[in-house]
């Protein structure tokens, strides 16, 4: 196991692309110091900015443990290993992964698990917005793998996601799954609005309050309860919404009926 | 300033040297018969390839379209980010980059004069402002006249010598090159909502047809003597069964008298060169296409080569980017440009496994390959329209090897193979014909008389390339030679070394050639023209020239008209 220890409060945005169990794998300790990152614009090396331990422990296979924040792009592209952060840490965490494990003991900021493809992403605090969505502009957005986060989440999230599952735990800021093709979203408290505006597809799931649904989606049923995913479900009852017709979209809203007694004027419909 | 290039193969087709070892003698920016020996610097081309400095006949580089493609694609730079450097800025690629980032990519490829093919008049000032930013290259830009309503006025009329006038003064103060047109009247439909689809379709409200456009300015373009002939982008481009409406354009230019020499340039050939009657049966007209250009020599032509990418494809050719748009569902930018052209942007991933993007792939190498003369059918992307520009090594690859382009149509989608004809395309480009194709060629086709060549008197620009064209079989080592025209041994602009193995070593700004196209009578700018200003357009007569104080180096090109 190496050990990544800041070695000073950082002032500029890190890019380290290179803190990644693919890249340090079969590295010694002396070779992943010499592993090169960019302060602001200036190219250094690892150990310039952080102090490298090496431990005989086999997993994780790479912990940081400091603040982290302003440190980007950590466990990019990653296919497997695993990652603990104690701390906070910067954008772009997980981004593009394709396997393995990260877990942040504190706040992810944005863009977690941005475009991630399988693996597992653990935040234990907070995550910023665009929680696994793509970057401005890209239609790629998340595939698979499954990321949970104990706090609450920012706007934007879940953007043009294809596959796989988000768990939030708290609450979720407001776009959820705007452009949401596939997938699965639970949110355990509140949502801001206009969740799943242009969704094409997939599942969002709130258990707390949505104070109103897009006027492009359709009520269609009450369900007692919603498969998040395997051997994990969320109890309602729901009203099931369906949508986004502007877009000839088939994604399905579970919106929690207890928490919103303001949607009761939608059963009329039913 | 002397520099001497000694022992180098050359390869300068204008002069007819076929990889001749000798020295190029350079003096004050200029192609001299020799220097003293002592004096000037040396560099040693010993077993390199020498070359012209490249020549892009089409690449929107520059100007509105090009920007607001950048705007809204921030996901293309994202991926493909430079740097600065002590002696180069930072700039993002990938198929917008920004106007630095571009002119460094085109040096390191050897390449040193670019055409950007698509200027609203309107836009032109800003176009100038991005080109001036365009480092390392000498540039030029064809305003867009071939819907413009005074144009269409004239012709509809049948007054060439007026339109003839009013072209000239539009050249002028647009600081344009050449003639440029898009879609002959169905940009001008497109306002309405509509298209052409025959060159004999009324154009609304004009009653013109886009042949009368076409032809008329062919005439117009003759009449004014300008170097390059019209640049033409052809009606029903990009639609399945368009390779019709091609030949009926190339029958229908031959009306026009040539005494000898080209009277247009149908640009990015591949995208009119679709047979078929839909998508499901699209295939290549490639077949019909050649064999008529072959019997013929009126026109020149550039490939629009697609290359398997994510780019942005960005045109004047409003509804064909609506086409796009239905087919891909993407984000559309749609543009009109007042009394003068419309537009369209749209990202567009082109791929191997499917059947329409491989076999336009196929057609335009088919294409290419199968014209036999060289001079006429010049290496492009159009880019960003097929792919961009810095894939021009990969097109060589395929152009001089047969092998490297099975090996990549053996990837694609098998229904394109099928339809393909390249298995049956033997013919392998020499260095000679390569460097016809990518300078020597286009130089000619756009009347720059002192570019595209390394004869006495002509810009010392030069590329030279890590090949040995003595102990390199070209064909089976298109690897090597790939990696050698992607990152140039050095580019040479105005007698200056401006790269060396593949890195910017000094930063040089190129000139802006415009054409002072000098008639006996010049319009007359009265009340009456200034109303109809004030009617068609939302800027001010007096703010709509370019100034010269828009271009960074100003290089005007005077021509002196027929009327």
């Amino acid at each position: 196991m190496i050990t990544l220890t800041p070695a000073k409060e950082f002032k500029f945005p890190v890019i380290a692309e290179c803190i990644n169990t693919d890249v340090f794998q079969g590295k010694s300790a002396k070779e992943i110091s010499e592993l090169s990152v960019w302060e602001g614009n200036k190219e250094k090396k690892l150990a310039d900015l952080f102090k490298i331990e090496e431990t005989p422990e086999e997993t994780p296979n790479i912990t940081i443990s400091g603040n982290a924040e302003k440190v980007r792009h950590i466990g990019s592209g990653m296919k497997n290993g695993e990652i603990l952060i104690n701390g906070n840490v910067g954008f772009h965490l997980g981004e593009k992964m394709s396997g393995g494990k990260i877990t942040v003991h504190g706040d992810a900021a944005g863009w977690t698990g941005a475009d991630m493809k399988k693996g597992l992403i653990e935040i234990m605090g907070n995550a910023g917005p665009y929680l696994g969505s793509p970057n401005r502009g890209s239609s790629t957005g998340m595939r698979g793998g499954k990321i949970i986060v104990h706090g609450n989440v920012g706007s934007d999230s879940a953007v043009h996601m294809k596959g796989g599952t988000i768990k939030i735990l708290g609450d979720a800021g407001p776009f959820l799954g705007f452009r949401m093709c596939d997938g699965t979203v639970h949110v355990a408290k509140n949502s801001g609005t206009r969740v799943g505006a242009c969704m094409s597809g997939g599942k969002i799931v709130v258990s707390g309050v949505l104070e109103e649904v897009l006027p492009t989606f359709t009520i269609d049923s009450i369900k007692a309860k919603v498969k998040i995913e395997e051997g994990d479900s969320a109890s309602g009852p729901f009203y099931v919404f369906l949508g986004d017709l502007a877009e000839n979209g088939r994604g399905k809203l579970f919106i929690s009926k207890t928490n919103n007694p303001q949607l009761s004027p939608y059963e009329r419909f039913l | 300033m002397e520099l001497l290039i000694r022992n180098g193969f050359v390869f300068d087709p204008t002069n007819g040297i076929n990889g001749e070892k000798m020295d190029i003698a350079i003096k004050n920016g200029k192609i001299v018969e020799k220097v003293n020996e002592h004096k000037a610097k040396k560099l040693d081309a010993t077993g390199l390839t020498v070359m012209p400095g490249g020549v892009d006949i089409h690449t929107h580089i520059a100007g509105a379209e090009v920007n607001t493609g950048r705007l809204m694609r921030p996901e293309d730079h994202i991926k493909d980010t430079e740097r600065k450097t002590t002696l180069t800025r930072s700039g993002v690629g990938y198929s917008i980059p920004s106007t630095f980032t571009t002119g460094y990519r085109y040096s390191r490829m050897g390449y040193t004069t670019i055409m950007n093919p698509s200027m609203p008049p309107l836009e032109a000032k800003h176009t100038h402002e991005e080109l001036s930013d365009t480092p390392m290259l000498d540039k030029a830009s064809y305003p867009l006249l071939g819907d413009w309503w005074m144009v269409l006025e004239y012709l509809a009329k049948g007054d060439l010598t007026e339109c003839a006038k009013y072209v000239a003064w539009m050249i002028g103060i647009s600081k344009g090159y050449a003639i440029k047109i898009v879609n002959p009247g169905g940009l001008e439909s497109w306002g309405f909502g509509r298209n052409v689809h025959s060159i004999d379709d009324q154009v609304p409200n004009f009653g013109i047809t886009p042949r009368e456009i076409m032809c008329g300015l062919a005439k117009v373009n003759k009449m004014l003597n300008l170097p390059h002939t019209i640049h033409l982008h052809t009606n029903n481009l990009g639609l399945p069964g368009n390779y019709a409406t091609t030949l009926d354009t190339m029958r229908a230019l031959e009306s026009v008298p040539s005494d000898g020499k080209p009277v247009a340039h149908i640009t990015h050939l591949q995208f009119s060169s679709f047979a078929g009657d839909g998508w499901g049966n699209m295939r290549s007209g490639a077949e019909e296409i050649s064999s008529y250009i072959n019997a013929h020599s009126h026109m020149t032509f550039d490939m629009g080569q697609v290359i398997f990418t994510d780019t942005t494809t960005m045109t004047a050719d409003g509804p064909f980017e609506y086409t796009l748009y239905e087919l891909s569902g993407h984000k559309w930018v749609n543009g009109d440009v007042e009394t003068e052209t419309s537009g369209g942007i749209i990202p567009f991933h082109y791929k191997r496994n499917n059947a329409v993007n491989a076999t336009q792939w196929s057609i335009a190498l088919e294409l290419a390959l199968m014209i036999n003369d060289p001079w006429k059918m010049f290496l492009t992307t159009d880019h960003p329209n097929g792919g961009p520009f810095f894939a021009y090594p990969k097109i060589i690859a395929w152009l001089i090897s047969e092998k490297a382009r099975m090996a990549t149509l053996n990837k694609c989608h098998k229904k394109a193979q099928k339809k393909s004809l390249l298995p049956s395309i033997k013919r392998e480009l020499s260095l000679y014909e390569l460097a016809i194709v990518t300078r020597a060629g286009q130089a000619k086709a756009l009347g720059l008389t002192h570019k595209g060549h390394l004869g006495v008197g002509a810009d010392a620009d030069v590329a030279i390339y890590n090949v040995n064209p003595e102990d390199t079989d070209i064909a089976r080592k298109y690897k090597t030679v790939r990696k050698a025209f992607r990152n140039s041994a050095y580019t040479i602009k105005d007698g200056k070394v401006v790269v060396k193995d593949g890195e910017i070593v000094q930063h040089v700004d190129g000139r802006t050639m415009w054409l002072d196209v000098q008639t006996s009578e010049q319009i007359k700018v009265d009340e009456e023209l200034k109303r109809r200003f004030k009617e068609y357009w939302t800027v001010e007569f007096e703010n709509y020239p370019v100034s010269t104080h828009y271009l960074k180096a100003s290089d005007p090109i005077t021509i002196k008209a027929d009327v």
